[in-house]
């Protein structure tokens, strides 16, 4: 019987470990992976203390932090069910299950999905998730972006001095993405703008040839060798069934970080604390376990 | 003996970086090719791969898409 599980290992979940090895609670983490979202991230300049570091060597640093306890990190094992029993909580993976006296559910957000045919058959055949990652791969090709909040509109940026075309294609009504970036995107000649336009299909042989778009006007095939989805994030939420979400199924804590689950204590981008950002993440993350070790005190076994 | 390892990557994508770092911590000598500067490096990783996602490793011929830890373990017999 663990004292806690932590579920997660991105800025919260590293940071709740560095407070709970400093309080000497008894706990070990499950997590998919290192670093979470930040391991992703391009430029970071607001992380205080850095004026400018890659996401990759901040999350080096923060697993570097977290290894210097001697922590058990169940790595690449995904929780897939929480239960809570009389006092305890049960929390089954992927690969076993584990017993504990409390949770801190830390396990983040991961990118959001079209959800249209051709999606999963050309990941990575022309279409990404990752603008950082794979534009180089489209120079002088015609690619469409889709999304218009900030990654989208970052994305359009960094493929304007690579791709031949760019179609930015928006749900919305109008751009949402910071006033600086929209007006880069509307000074480059390179870049058409779809507003209130969706995608239908995505098409192609071996690799992606165009897609499908829908708006009033009707249906249009646009010729497209590359398509970036870039349409926000989606909390990890799904096996956490008995905890109380938001309308967008990201978990509801109070200024403790406890979940309408006595024992259930939950952290950074998965909860409904307002900006994600990790600065944010990591203080929540150290809040949840000081959280946890006034709860396992007030609940001696 | 030491097998023949390259890396596609470009200079950017933060799982290349990893990749890169996993392989220089055990100690793995190997070539690294900027496909966002070689555009016929781009396209044999392509052809190799069928895919156009970074990074992707040749390990002595086995190719592995992405930094899949497990996988390069394996083929390295780490």
């Amino acid at each position: 019987m663990n004292d806690l599980i932590i579920i997660g290992a991105g800025p919260a979940g590293i940071t709740a470990s560095v407070y709970a090895a400093r309080k000497r609670i008894d706990f070990m983490v499950i997590s998919k992976d290192i670093g979470g979202q930040a391991a992703w991230s391009g430029d970071i300049e607001n992380y205080t203390g850095y004026q400018f570091i890659t996401g990759p060597e901040l999350s080096d640093k923060f697993e570097e932090h977290l290894r210097k306890f001697n922590i058990r990190v169940n790595e690449g094992e995904e929780a897939a069910e929480l239960k809570k029993t009389g006092d305890n909580i049960t929390v089954i993976t992927n690969k076993g299950s584990y017993q504990a006296r409390s949770v801190i559910i830390a396990s983040g957000k991961r990118t959001r999905q079209l959800n249209v045919p051709g999606e999963v058959e050309f990941k990575n055949k022309g279409l990404s998730y990752c603008a950082t990652c794979d534009a180089p791969f489209f120079s002088g090709k015609a690619v469409a972006v889709i999304g218009g909040g900030n990654s989208g509109l970052d994305a359009a940026i960094q493929l304007m001095r690579i791709a031949s075309h760019i179609y930015l294609i928006n749900a919305a009504g109008q751009l949402t993405g910071d006033p600086i970036m929209q007006e880069a995107v509307k000074a480059s000649d390179k870049v058409t703008v779809f507003n209130n336009t969706t995608v239908s299909l995505v098409s192609g042989d071996k690799f992606v040839t165009g897609i499908t778009i829908k708006n009033q006007d009707g249906e249009k095939k646009l010729d497209v060798q590359g398509v970036f989805v870039e349409i926000g994030l989606i909390p990890n939420s799904e096996f956490a069934a008995l905890v109380e979400k938001n309308e967008s199924k990201e978990i509801k804590v109070n200024i403790y970080n406890e979940t309408n689950v006595p024992g259930i204590f939950a952290a950074g981008d998965v909860t409904d604390v307002p900006e994600k950002q990790i600065i944010i993440a990591a203080g929540e993350g150290s809040k949840a376990a000081l959280s946890v070790f006034r709860y396992l005190i007030q609940h001696k076994v | 003996m030491a097998k023949n390892v390259k890396v596609y990557s470009t200079a950017t994508c933060p799982y290349c970086i990893r990749a890169k770092q996993f392989l220089t911590e055990n100690n793995i000598p190997f070539e690294n090719i900027d496909v966002s500067a070689n555009e016929t490096a781009a396209d044999e990783m392509v052809a190799k791969s069928g895919q156009m996602g970074v990074p992707v490793l040749d390990i002595e011929g086995e190719i592995i898409v992405g930094f899949d830890k497990e996988r390069i373990k394996q083929a390295l017999g780490l």
